[in-house]
């Protein structure tokens, strides 16, 4: 497990170093992600030197994803110091947030289905239980 | 308070032990909660866990800094989480690269959508200018709407709250919405509640199928790249 945490700061501190030196808009974090899945293409070959390591990484990983929900509660109860701009707007900010939440899922998963079936991908993502 | 609990109570605000048990605390009965409910999406985790914390902090008078300081180390793990969303991207890397035009598609469409859609309506409502600038990135994931914020010359720390009730907001809609809808193509739901919702919409996504979590991670990644590069230019548009 300490192995894999190490591999996942790892990544991190690498996408950080990366994203700040280049003044990318993009998050350490994320370009972490690239360079882990850099790692995993190859699983094959660290796995020779390093046994074990997609087993471990895997159950590390797919640990923090099952409890991501937790992870935004810190920021989360930042609420609290900004009732009074949400109390004095609630009306307003709360039909924006909910209609343009709603716009955006429809739109989103409107054009994914349409171009899914213009370009003959249709319908695989489809239960596969 | 009794002379000794003061001492104790002084004690146990100064180390982040009290607040970081707090919060997960608050989580494990949450999360019992949405399991209890098997995952209805109102019984949201986050939103259950945020107001039981949020009560705590009122009944004891803690403020917002002080509980932080304690609960900074469960929100340290979102770097390393949002690095192991490569797993599920890899496991499930046939089926991604086979979507890529309808994920590109999704991507620009939904992307614009959230924008202009959040501007031109709180414009509607007279909100304050600070609130609607602070207001246009509330799709992406908080770190990167912050910066996206405080470029534009809006408020980050509003942004950083706006973007978690977006968060809340689109995974408790997501699953009645896409029911309704008649939509059971797990890539399609999971890509639009990663983009409109990010971390939050992704960990919902996750609860409810796998492949939905990994197409939603994919989307919360990049709708940040392209909201960064877009919400510049949409908002000399639309704010003249």
């Amino acid at each position: 497990m300490i192995a894999s945490l190490t591999l996942l700061l790892l990544c991190q501190l690498v996408g950080e170093v990366v994203a700040r030196t280049l003044a990318w808009p993009v998050p350490g974090p994320v370009l972490g992600m690239i360079v882990m899945l850099a790692l995993l293409a190859l699983r094959p070959a660290i796995g020779q030197v390093l046994p074990g390591f997609g087993q471990a990484l895997d159950t590390t990983g797919r640990g923090l994803l099952s409890h991501l929900s937790l992870l935004f509660v810190p920021a989360g109860v930042g609420i609290v110091q900004r009732l009074d701009v949400i109390g004095a707007h609630w009306l307003g900010l709360s039909i924006t947030l909910v209609v343009s939440t709603v716009l955006t899922l429809v739109a989103t998963v409107g054009t994914f289905l349409v171009v899914s079936r213009l370009v003959g991908a249709r319908d695989e993502g489809e239960s596969h239980e | 308070m009794s002379e000794p609990t003061f001492a104790l109570w002084t004690y146990l605000t100064r180390t982040p032990l009290l607040w970081l048990t707090v919060t997960l605390i608050a989580y494990l009965a949450a999360d019992r909660i949405s399991l209890a409910t098997r995952r209805h999406p109102v019984c949201n985790p986050v939103l259950l866990s945020v107001a039981i914390v949020a009560l705590v902090l009122w009944a004891t008078g803690t403020a917002y800094p002080v509980y932080f300081e304690g609960a900074q180390f469960v929100h340290f793990l979102l770097g390393p989480a949002t690095v192991a969303l490569a797993i599920p991207l890899w496991d499930n890397r046939r089926i991604v690269l086979r979507s890529l035009v309808p994920m590109l598609a999704a991507l620009v469409v939904g992307s614009l959508t959230a924008i202009v859609s959040a501007v031109v309506i709180a414009q509607a409502f007279d909100l304050p200018r600070t609130i609607v600038l602070s207001l246009a990135p509330k799709s992406v994931t908080a770190p990167v709407a912050m910066g996206i914020t405080e470029t534009l010359g809006g408020d980050p720390s509003l942004t950083a709250v706006l973007v978690l009730i977006t968060g809340v907001i689109g995974s408790v809609i997501v699953t009645p919405l896409m029911n309704c809808l008649r939509i059971r193509d797990w890539r399609a739901r999971g890509f639009s509640a990663g983009l409109a919702s990010h971390g939050i919409g992704t960990a919902r996504a996750f609860t409810v199928h796998p492949l939905a979590g990994t197409f939603a991670g994919i989307a919360m990644g990049l709708n940040a790249l392209v909201t960064a590069l877009l919400l510049p230019v949409a908002l000399r548009w639309l704010l003249g």
